[in-house]
């Protein structure tokens, strides 16, 4: 894990999560969240997560990001400008932060390095899916069934 | 020097509050729709920094409930989107502050 790669991917994220948060327009605040995702999925590279990283990509760049850009496009008619952040906001989310950072910096326990590790295959995840944890991954399918199901019904016409 | 697992913690808080800024300060339904997805996004960066520095485990459960939670993410943005749709219709508008019909 080098150093000058955890900077640049931490500078990225951050700038363009800020911007998701505060540009006025819906499509730029859009893009910035995707180019955030990036950034977040870049930080999962470079944990040795990669398969993590690349469900990451796929599924909030590939189909949460354009799922919110086609609501953008549906609802366009109001969907023109928000005003920039307000203070109480920021004020709120400011001290959220400074909160956490405190209880970060306050717990000895966490400030310790990378051990060495095996590297994660993805045969190693396919099995632990498929024994360990092959219940959650069946409540899963049945919940991202029902989910869609429920999201068609929901923006389905109504018949009078 | 690598960095520890404290400023990825930092990193990742500094991501929630983000994402907090926008649910807090934004008017518009699709805006906080956005915040939320990136305080989610935050919390899998904690699973994954906390199982990397972690002593491994067999099977590797930080990667597991970082997976099922982005599959839950998933699925919360398409129910949210659909609901931002439907109120649209109804409304004509997404505007939060105008959605005040349940109010006392």
């Amino acid at each position: 894990m080098s150093s000058v790669a955890f900077v640049l991917i931490a500078i990225l994220t951050l700038a363009a999560a800020l911007a998701a948060a505060t540009l006025q327009k819906l499509m730029h605040a859009t893009l910035s969240f995707a180019v955030a995702l990036v950034g977040v999925a870049a930080f999962f590279f470079l944990l040795g997560a990669e398969f993590v990283g690349l469900v990451l990509v796929f599924v909030y760049i590939g189909a949460v990001a354009v799922l919110i850009v086609f609501t953008i496009l549906l609802t366009r008619r109001d969907a023109r400008k928000d005003h920039g952040a307000n203070w109480g906001g920021a004020l709120l989310a400011v001290a959220v932060f400074g909160g956490l950072a405190w209880a970060v910096f306050k717990t000895p326990s966490v400030a310790i390095g990378a051990p060495h590790i095996r590297a994660l295959t993805v045969k190693r995840i396919g099995e632990a899916l498929m024994t360990s944890y092959v219940w959650p991954l069946q409540c899963v399918g049945l919940l991202l069934t029902a989910a869609l199901i429920g999201a068609l019904v929901l923006v389905m016409e109504e018949k009078r | 020097m690598t960095p520890t697992l404290q400023v990825f913690l930092i990193v990742s808080a500094a991501l929630f509050s983000a994402g907090l800024l926008a649910v807090l300060s934004r008017r518009h339904a699709i805006f906080i729709l956005i915040g939320i997805e990136m305080m989610l996004a935050a919390a899998n960066l904690n699973f994954i920094a906390f199982w990397r520095f972690s002593p491994q485990s067999q099977p590797p459960t930080g990667v597991m409930i970082a997976i099922f939670s982005i599959a839950i993410a998933a699925a919360e943005a398409a129910v949210g989107l659909a609901l931002v749709i439907a109120v649209y219709r109804h409304y004509r508008t997404t505007n939060v502050d105008h959605l005040d019909q349940l109010k006392g």
